[in-house]
């Protein structure tokens, strides 16, 4: 996302100025390309995925970082194009030995040299603030990437988890510890608004401490391609306050709800026939796969298949038909066979699913 | 000191010496931290004996570096002769690589302290 931001910018230099000579049409044309990049800029700030709109301790020390550097590197590149403009524009007769050998060597080695050993030294100080671990008592999360879903674990303070899929709540001004690992392939977790991205490697644990520090729905991402559906293997983060979270996490804890209606009822029949079972886990029911997303309160989800889709009826139906469409290579059958009945009542259990 | 026109003070090897010395220092600094987390320490242990062995290496290949590069100065310098050093002659040919040795393992030390600087900072494995 920012590398195509960090693109647009570049291309703003060469497109903005009046170097329209085609007309009035060719110069609109180029006016509304300015003004969509620079709201594409403008929005890709703001976003919920945005590294550059913190909302966590270790995310705004990165940004702080960025925005030292995208300073800093205006500030050369004005001196280094001024100097162009001045020797080739302004007075472009053969200068001086002395002068040119200051510039040369101090522009060429001594300053870059400097700016280096600065940066590096600012940068690499600002790691063991971000590689603290959270302290005892702090909320544990594991998460364990999989082609191409998240399973996450709710450690409780009583040694018990709770496993959950493709969400993350978490309460806001608390640290949380996460522990992250990966079925398969290498995945990287990264929730840009609110810290740094972390690798998971099959075969080995490695560590995340985050600091919300404000309350929102922002969006994580797999930072690592990780084969055909990498793209679509996101997730909603939720930063709440502790009471809120509470419940919630007590509501995750429950088993699920029996169906509530007629409609419902087939829609747990239906899933229990069709094996759906065999992949997935319903807690309290006889669903308990470990293949796939638990869906003990899919429910409750903000969308659909990490992310991939929105939380509706009709995505719902779409996605258990046709999983492939959505998710090429996906690791869901596709139940296309099922009449459209049995399809509006497995949708219809699995959002009473709270 | 007088220059021996001789092949062996022509040879190119003085110039890829630092360069070379700051590639087996990183190579020994990344082995030493990696076995020393994967086999001695777990996840978010200390990084302990291995900064010390980077200490060692840092302090070993700067002295290395230093040799070259005082050696590069001072052959660069015979008979005070300014650059540009590009006459077809055995003299030129030695000043121009030893000059060269002495810029590259100027590179070289400022490169060998970045790379030890990580374990400076970062006192564990993750
Ligand atoms: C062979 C194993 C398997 C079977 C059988 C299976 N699924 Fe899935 N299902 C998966 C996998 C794997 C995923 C995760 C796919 C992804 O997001 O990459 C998934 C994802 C889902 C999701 C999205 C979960 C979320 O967190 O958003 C729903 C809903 C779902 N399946 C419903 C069903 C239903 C209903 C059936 C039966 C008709 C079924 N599945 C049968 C493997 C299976
Ligand atoms: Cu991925």
């Amino acid at each position: 996302m920012f590398r195509f931001h960090a693109f647009s910018t570049s291309s703003l230099h060469g497109f903005c100025p009046r170097s329209a000579r085609t007309g009035r049409w060719g110069r609109n044309a180029l006016w509304f390309t300015c003004l969509l990049t620079i709201s594409f800029l403008i929005t890709g700030c703001e976003g919920i995925q945005s590294a550059l709109n913190p909302a966590g301790r270790d995310a705004a020390l990165i940004a702080q970082l960025y925005w030292w550097m995208v300073g800093g590197a205006v500030i050369i590149w004005l001196i280094v194009v001024g100097l162009a403009v001045y020797a080739l524009q302004i007075n472009a007769t053969e200068h001086d030995y002395n002068v040119t050998r200051f510039w040369v060597i101090g522009g060429g080695a001594v300053a870059p040299t400097i700016i280096l050993t600065v940066l590096l030294v600012y940068g690499l100080s600002m790691m063991p603030t971000l590689l603290e671990p959270a302290p005892e008592g702090s909320q544990t999360i594991t998460v364990i990437g999989k082609q191409w879903w998240w399973k996450v674990r709710y450690h409780l303070p009583e040694g018990q988890a709770v496993e959950l899929a493709n969400e993350i709540r978490l309460p806001v001004d608390e640290p949380v510890q996460f522990y992250l690992e990966s079925a398969d392939v290498i995945h990287s977790f990264w929730i840009p608004s609110l810290g740094g991205k972390v690798d998971m490697l099959p075969g080995r644990q490695t560590r995340l401490t985050l600091h919300p520090q404000r309350t929102g729905i922002y969006r994580g991402v797999c930072a690592e391609y990780c084969g055909g559906s990498h793209a679509k293997m996101s997730f909603e983060v939720v930063v709440m306050e502790r009471d809120a979270f509470d419940t919630w996490l007590e509501q995750q804890q429950a088993p699920a709800k029996s169906a509530s209606n007629e409609l419902a009822e087939r829609g747990e029949s239906v899933f229990l026939a069709h094996g759906c079972g065999a992949c997935h886990t319903i807690r309290g029911t006889k669903a308990n796969g470990k293949i796939a997303p638990d869906l003990t309160h899919y429910g409750s989800r903000l969308r659909l298949a990490a992310s991939a889709l929105p939380q509706t009826r009709d995505a719902l139906k779409e996605w258990i038909a046709h999983p492939k469409q959505t998710k090429p290579g996906v690791h869901m059958p596709s139940f296309a066979l099922l009449s459209e009945d049995d399809l509006t009542a497995l949708a219809a259990y699995l959002e009473g699913l709270q | 000191m007088k220059l021996p026109p001789h092949e062996q003070t022509q040879s190119l090897w003085i110039l890829v010496a630092s360069p070379t010395i700051w590639a087996v220092h990183f190579l020994a600094c990344y082995t030493t931290a990696a076995v020393w987390c994967a086999k001695m320490a777990e996840t978010g242990g200390d990084l302990g004996a291995a900064r010390w062995a980077i200490g060692v290496y840092t302090a070993a290949a700067l002295i290395g570096i230093a040799i070259v590069g005082w050696r590069g100065f001072v052959r660069q310098s015979f008979e005070q002769v300014p650059p540009p050093f590009d006459a077809d002659t055995i003299e030129d040919r030695v000043r121009f690589l030893e000059y060269a040795a002495l810029l590259l393992s100027i590179l070289s030390a400022i490169a060998t302290i970045f790379v030890a600087l990580a374990a400076v900072f970062i006192g564990t494995c993750d």
